[in-house]
């Protein structure tokens, strides 16, 4: 890579006139002095981001529709108010799609043409969803991909994946592993991983330990 | 337009790559840029369309090497930049000034009004009815625009199934470019791996992309 060009993310140490570090802080302090930005709410919609928002709001939707058939009907036809239902706060999202995996459909979900992704209810994307491979790749070998990431289907199983192209986003409701009949909503929740949501997982059943 | 951010189906990026136990960011500027960009959108210092395109047509190279938050950070520099809030000389000059040891950010007087945080919304009420109906063949119109546009380049050219008929949104080809909002239906089409694919498509695959009303013709029945 030329040296021009020589500004990628990894290079935290340079603090340069074009590093990132000194690009960002220019910005920040310019808007900041014609008062259109404060620096402490900067601080507060990272920590939000850090801290409060993330895939255990999706797990908990996941779980509610687990145990409450109704809920799990609601969050199908119109998942905004659903997740609304139980106290997210689905504001960032203006049409939240839900779509359930069940036997013999799979799905998955990408934003091929940037890194579109249900922030209310998964927080951040992981690098993985925002990298090329995926990116370029699970639309065009969906199964390729699964297996890679670890997810092996069945060849029968039709794999639906969703690019997310417009301002609709995407949650994969996963399929309840088996048991589990005896765990109630809150150790469900426990179980859901973020990639589950995302459509590159599976729920795993609980470990012996845990039951 | 047909850059390098249109990603779907491209070859040669390699496996998937996770990273274990990853942070939500890796560095102190990444979440000053998370940050500065809810809140330039916020302030509505341009749109998220604008937003995206302006990440759109950095130069290749640096789309690929800059990273997330470093396309980011680009994207928040045009909008300051070409929306008129600072010129690109006033950003530099006040990073010249921070290299060499000025001051930063004077902590501000807390602004008595917190705008919401975050976008705009969007959605926006019609009174035409939908095009489309649910289960009707479209085709996904073969253009090639020169700016900002939400159709991807591997659906172009191909068949499709509606399955599902989302409400009225702005309209990202327009409002990118200040040319108004033109809110229309947006639907979500189902096209099977082989129509995108050719015989090397895997079986049993589909994807259903987000389309909107622009971007798609009816498909006329034969006979």
């Amino acid at each position: 890579m030329s040296g021009e060009h020589d500004h990628g993310h990894d290079h935290g140490h340079d603090h340069g006139p074009s590093s990132p570090e000194l690009r960002a802080e220019a910005l920040e302090s310019l808007l900041a002095e014609k008062g259109l930005v404060d620096p402490s709410r900067i601080d507060d919609i990272v920590h939000r981001y850090e801290h409060d928002v993330g895939p255990m709001n999706g797990a908990r939707v996941v779980a509610r529709a687990w145990v409450d058939p109704e809920y799990r009907s609601r969050l199908l036809t119109d998942a905004n108010a659903a997740i609304e239902e139980i106290g997210i706060d689905g504001a960032q999202i203006e049409r939240l799609v839900v779509r359930e995996n069940e036997p013999g459909v799979h799905n998955v979900v990408v934003c091929t043409l940037c890194s579109c992704y249900p922030w209310a209810v998964l927080g951040l994307p992981p690098s993985w969803y925002k990298d090329f491979a995926y990116r370029s790749r699970v639309v065009r070998e969906p199964r390729a991909v699964l297996r890679e990431m670890g997810l092996e289907l069945e060849p029968e199983t039709e794999v639906r994946v969703w690019d997310s192209s417009a301002e609709v986003r995407y949650l994969v409701l996963p399929e309840r592993p088996a048991g589990t009949a005896d765990l109630d909503e809150k150790a469900l929740a426990d179980l859901v991983s973020r990639d589950s949501m995302i459509g590159v997982a599976r729920v795993a059943p609980p470990s012996p330990s845990d039951v | 337009m047909d850059g390098i951010h249109d990603l779907g189906g491209m070859h040669g990026f390699g496996p998937v790559r996770r990273e274990a136990s990853e942070p939500k960011f890796h560095a102190r500027w990444e979440r000053r840029v998370f940050g500065l960009l809810n809140l330039t959108l916020a302030a509505g210092i341009g749109n998220v369309d604008q937003f995206r395109h302006a990440i759109e047509r950095m130069e290749p190279v640096d789309y690929l090497t800059a990273g997330y938050y470093g396309r980011w950070l680009h994207a928040v520099e045009s909008l300051v930049t070409e929306n008129g809030v600072a010129t690109a000389a006033e950003l530099e000059a006040r990073r010249i000034a921070l290299a060499q040891g000025a001051a930063s950010i004077s902590s501000s007087p807390s602004s008595p009004m917190k705008p919401p945080l975050g976008r705009r919304p969007m959605r926006r009420a019609v009174t035409v009815a939908p095009r489309f109906e649910l289960g009707e063949r479209v085709l996904a119109r073969n253009v090639h625009p020169a700016g900002h546009t939400r159709l991807p380049r591997y659906v172009r050219g191909k068949r499709g199934v509606v399955v599902e008929i989302h409400p009225a949104f702005v309209f990202p080809d327009t409002n990118a470019h200040g040319q108004g909002e033109r809110p229309q239906h947006l639907y979500g089409v189902r096209f099977d791996g082989a129509e995108l694919w050719g015989p090397d498509a895997e079986p049993g695959v589909s994807v259903a992309v987000d389309l909107f009303e622009d971007y798609l013709d009816p498909v006329e029945v034969a006979g």
